[in-house]
């Protein structure tokens, strides 16, 4: 018969048009909220997600995934007196891996003997050329820079971030990636305890 | 499993002795063939050896010897290994070659890029002007003394960036205080810019002649694009028409030429892999997977097992995805707009949600490395790929199919409208599932196994009428072997470490050339590598399948109705990204 | 007009009697004005590389920006209120580009979406790519991000939303008295490299000092 495809095709659509309101149905039945809740956004992103797709953002997010990459941020931890002190030793190698080359750093000279002090005096990321490769992240040894989850950077000029606007603490960072976190944390106790233990092993030897 | 005819090596030397050398630098393979005798040797590769797809040209300038050598790399459609041949030329203007578009029609756009981007003319190419950069453009940019406005230092990592990185724009750095260049005691007001005189005089060479008896009609010229929202992004189509029918069709593109080659040349090996994902945005997945197997190729290194399986499974995924999005796409071009399309997305989202998971990004992955991959597929991802692989894809797959392969208005307008015949297709070196829609069971997974693909029990997909249904129906079959591919790949995935290499950021490849090839969901997306021991490639070339399948659009359309052309456009299934890289 | 944040249609510092709240409301002509425009800014279909893709996500079920009333996508530019440049410019396009801009009517914004339209991005040092669309088009937001995902889209368009919330119908550059075409861009040309007209005396200057060497 002729139209039936057609006819069937509108099935299908129908279908996916009451499957929102029977999906409605189900969670008003079970007692749950299905919008702005994270239940529902995961729901609504899982394989079982039926009937309207729409995750209505700014109200509801997507359940950032930890390994999602933004843009680079570099780490501090809190002094003591709530001095910023970067993670950073400006060892240069995220600039050398940078495929756009965009990172700038000016390494920091001690005044007295021109000695190199493991410290940046400038750090800059040039937002609107950095493409979220992530490779900063991933290859600096002190995981000092990392990449940030927050999205919501738009302007109203361009986008040059100094050591100023780069620097988030430690806590923001275990916030957003705790598995990382975690396991950095892990990895940077054993080597320190492994170094103690060394030093122990070679302190009575050495008197 | 290679029968005789694909392992039968090819001994040019011994066939064509003072014509032929064998390449015998240093991690170099193939044949130097003479200048003069090239078109000899071309036509017996094709016709006696049955060398019957040139896939990939392109040109390297070995400065230092002062040479331009231009690459030829040719494969038989029924499978192995393929065959490389190259020829040398002074590098003294006006460098001259035969061209080969009489023998593989496929080489023309490949040679007009060439021209375009080294200065080479190809003697008897039928309309050799440049390609991705328009005519008035002053050098040819990938020769190695081409220095661009922006240049600041021949290879990456820049000296300037640390440790004494005061940051500076680049415009700072320029006279004209912009990524210009102009020859010297230019005046732009007396500048008269070329017309485009060029590209119609030779539609109206294609344009077919009359035939007796037919009334002197005039054709008309009508310029589709850059801006048009069907032709997929800013390609610029040029076509004669006689009434509704075309009659002579030329494709204008480099509307994003994003100058993919030289860039690479200047980043090392491991910056490119970024790169590549923005090369068919829509499966950085499959062009990562490309580039590294020609670098692990020249560098010699394994894949660590559980690596070949995930990347296996992500190429995969990249395949359903990209193919969901054509189906929605093409039903958009046939206007019946969005509804398909955001069925289409709904999936794809959720893929990409899996990409996001494990690399970190949705569309840029990044996800590969020499030896492996970055990381390993976390627990919760890797159980919604089951899900997904398991239940949600088949039984989405099947609903599009219910919703759009009956429609009457749909198979009317697909069904008998010609696109491709195996012959055609096979001359214009046209590959992926445009060529397996034809007839042409040609599917490199197969037919030049890498990675792990031999483990796998799956169907090449292949239809014969070569017309726009099959070309539409053989997406699904795709599919569903992917979706085969994926069952099995997820029940047989071992434990183990996910890279064979410790991570690093300096890679050491030694000496010497690779091609590598995959069959990316558009076609033999191929990597032309050429390492001199440095930290960065001295060639990068990118043997895109999109660019290469528009070779054919115009034999594909032509004698066809206007209004049928966005969607025969649309069965190529290109990507901008890819097609001007 | 200092305090012209959003905050509503409504002008909320104003007392109406009780009894006929729900059904008179007092507004200023701005707001009204900025309230109508701010939910109908109509793009431009309009895609030149990766980024569109990203741009047609956000169109999609999942963030769906017609919530915004974005969603109507206009292939001719005579229809469009805003240009979202989403992707990388390139030399040989930007002639096209301009022309487009230069069709649309007023009120028209710019967004630079991702990194390429912003700087030229990850491919600002090619030969074909021009570093911005700011260079010939004045950008109202700027999207970091390569590209930027859907949702990072949509909260660029919030803040496109508010900066149009900020504009004052008695100051805009298109109500002003004989400044009609006040943004006309004039069309750069294809040379042996781009050549932007409105800095001729600067490109000959700077090509007859280059010297000999
Ligand atoms: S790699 Fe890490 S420690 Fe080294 S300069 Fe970069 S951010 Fe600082
Ligand atoms: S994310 Fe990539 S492009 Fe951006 S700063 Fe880091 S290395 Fe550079
Ligand atoms: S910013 Fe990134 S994603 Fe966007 S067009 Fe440029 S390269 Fe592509």
């Amino acid at each position: 018969m002729y139209g039936k495809g057609i006819l069937k095709g509108l099935g299908v659509t129908l279908k996916r048009f009451t499957d929102t309101y029977l999906e409605d149905i189900s969670w008003w039945l079970r007692g749950k909220k299905r919008y702005y809740t994270e239940e529902g956004v995961a729901h609504r992103s899982s394989k079982n997600t039926r009937g309207i797709f729409t995750v209505q953002y700014p109200e509801e997010q997507l359940i950032q995934p930890e390994e999602f990459r933004y843009v680079p941020f570099l780490v501090y931890e809190e002094g003591a007196d709530g001095k910023k002190e970067p993670r950073c030793t400006s060892c240069g190698i995220c600039a050398k891996v940078c495929p756009p080359q965009c990172i700038w750093i000016v390494r920091t000279n001690n005044p007295q003997t021109g000695k190199p002090v493991p410290e940046p005096a400038e750090f800059y990321i040039d937002m609107d050329i950095c493409m979220n490769c992530g490779f900063c992240a991933e290859y600096c040894p002190f995981d000092a820079i990392k990449m940030d989850h927050d999205f919501d950077i738009a302007s109203y000029g361009r986008n040059v971030y100094n050591l100023e606007k780069l620097l988030k603490p430690a806590s923001y960072y275990a916030e957003i990636r705790p598995l990382n976190y975690n396991r950095e944390e892990e990895a940077r106790k054993a080597k320190e305890a492994a170094k103690a233990a060394k030093a122990d092993a070679a302190a009575p030897a050495a008197s | 499993m290679a029968t005789a005819l694909q392992t039968q090596t090819v001994d040019l030397v011994a066939r064509f002795p003072e014509k032929v050398t064998a390449d015998s630098r240093a991690g170099y393979s193939g044949f130097i063939v003479n200048k003069e005798n090239l078109v000899e040797v071309a036509t017996a590769l094709r016709d006696e050896f049955g060398y019957d797809l040139l896939s990939n040209v392109t040109g390297v300038d070995y400065i230092a010897e002062n040479k331009m050598e231009v690459v030829y790399h040719a494969f038989r459609t029924t499978g192995g290994p393929g065959l490389v041949f190259k020829v040398q030329v002074e590098r003294v203007d006006p460098i001259e070659l035969p061209s080969m578009v009489g023998i593989w029609a496929g080489a023309e756009y490949q040679e007009r890029e060439i021209w375009d981007l080294y200065g080479i003319k190809f003697t008897d190419h039928p309309d050799l002007r440049r390609i991705l950069l328009w005519e008035g453009f002053e050098g040819f940019p990938l020769r190695k003394d081409y220095k661009e406005g922006f240049f600041e230092e021949e290879a990456k990592p820049f000296k300037s960036r640390w440790p004494d990185g005061k940051h500076v724009f680049a415009e700072m750095k320029n006279p004209f205080r912009d990524n210009l260049k102009f020859p010297e005691n230019f005046d732009p007001e007396s500048y008269q810019p070329e017309d485009e005189k060029d590209l119609y005089a030779s539609l109206e060479r294609v344009s077919k002649p009359l035939t007796e008896g037919e009334m002197k009609t005039d054709h008309i010229v009508v310029n589709m694009g850059p801006h048009h929202p069907s032709t997929h992004g800013v390609l610029r189509v040029a076509v004669t028409l006689n009434g509704e029918t075309i009659t002579g069709l030329k494709p204008v593109m480099g509307y994003l030429h994003r100058n993919h080659d030289k860039i690479g040349e200047r980043n090392t090996f491991l910056q490119i892999i970024p790169y590549t994902d923005r090369l068919d945005y829509f499966n950085s997945m499959a062009n990562n997977f490309g580039y590294v197997t020609t670098v692990e190729k020249l560098m010699k290194i394994p894949v660590a097992e559980r690596a070949e399986y995930i990347r296996v499974i992500m190429a995969e995924m990249s395949r359903i995805q990209n193919h969901l999005i054509f189906v929605g796409m093409l039903i958009n071009d046939l206007g019946s707009m969005y509804t398909p399309s955001l069925y289409a997305f709904e999936e794809r989202e959720l893929i990409l949600d899996i990409f996001e998971a494990v690399s970190g990004a949705r569309m840029m992955c990044n996800y590969f490395r020499f030896g492996g991959v970055v990381r390993d597929v976390p627990e919760d991802a890797m159980q919604k790929i089951k899900d997904l692989v398991h239940d949600r894809l088949p039984a989405k797959i099947d609903e599009m199919e219910r919703f759009l392969n009956q429609n009457e208005v749909l198979v009317a307008r697909l069904t008998g409208v010609k696109v491709l015949n195996a012959e055609d297709a096979i001359r214009y070196s046209v590959t992926g599932p445009v060529l397996r829609a034809a007839g042409v069971p040609y599917d490199i997974r197969r037919a030049d196994p890498y990675s792990v693909y031999d483990r796998f029990d799956f169907d090449v997909a292949v239809r014969y009428h070569g017309d726009m249904m099959d070309n539409y129906l053989i997406r699904f079959d795709e599919m569903r072997q992917s979706l085969r591919i994926l069952e099995q790949a997820l029940k047989q995935i071992p434990e183990g470490p996910i890279n064979s290499q410790k991570p690093q950021y300096q890679v050491r490849v030694p000496a010497g050339e690779a091609y590598g090839r995959v069959e990316s969901p558009k076609g033999e997306l191929g990597f032309y590598v050429v390492s001199n021991g440095k930290p960065n490639p001295y060639r990068y070339h990118v043997r895109a399948p999109s660019f290469v399948n528009l070779t054919a659009l115009e034999t594909i359309c032509s004698g066809s109705k206007i209004a049928d052309f966005v969607a025969q456009l649309a069965m190529l299934d290109i990507v901008m990204g890819e097609v001007d890289r | 007009m200092e305090e012209n944040k959003y905050e509503g249609l409504n002008l909320p510092n104003y007392n109406i009697p009780e009894d006929i709240q729900n059904v008179v409301s007092i507004t200023t002509i701005d707001r009204l004005y900025n309230w109508g425009r701010r939910w109908s800014v109509w793009p431009l279909m309009f895609g030149l590389a990766c980024c569109a893709i990203e741009m047609i996500a956000a169109q999609t079920a999942r963030y769906d920006m017609a919530r915004f009333g974005m969603e109507v996508m206009r292939p001719t530019p005579r229809q469009a209120d805003m240009m979202l440049v989403s992707g990388t410019v390139t030399k040989k396009m930007l002639p096209s580009i301009i022309r487009l801009y230069n069709q649309m009517p007023e009120p028209k914004y710019v967004v630079a979406m991702g990194a390429c339209a912003s700087s030229g991005g990850p491919f600002k040092e090619g030969y074909n790519v021009v570093a911005g669309i700011d260079k010939f088009l004045p950008v109202d937001v700027y999207i970091p991000g390569c590209p930027p995902t859907p949702q990072a889209l949509i909260a660029g368009m919030i803040k496109l939303q508010e900066k149009i919330d900020k504009q004052s119908i008695k100051k805009v550059r298109w109500y002003e008295k004989g400044k009609v075409d006040s943004n006309y861009v004039p069309m750069p040309i294809l040379g042996p490299d781009l050549i932007d007209v409105r800095r001729n005396t600067e490109i000959k200057q700077a090509a007859a000092a280059k010297e000999g060497a």
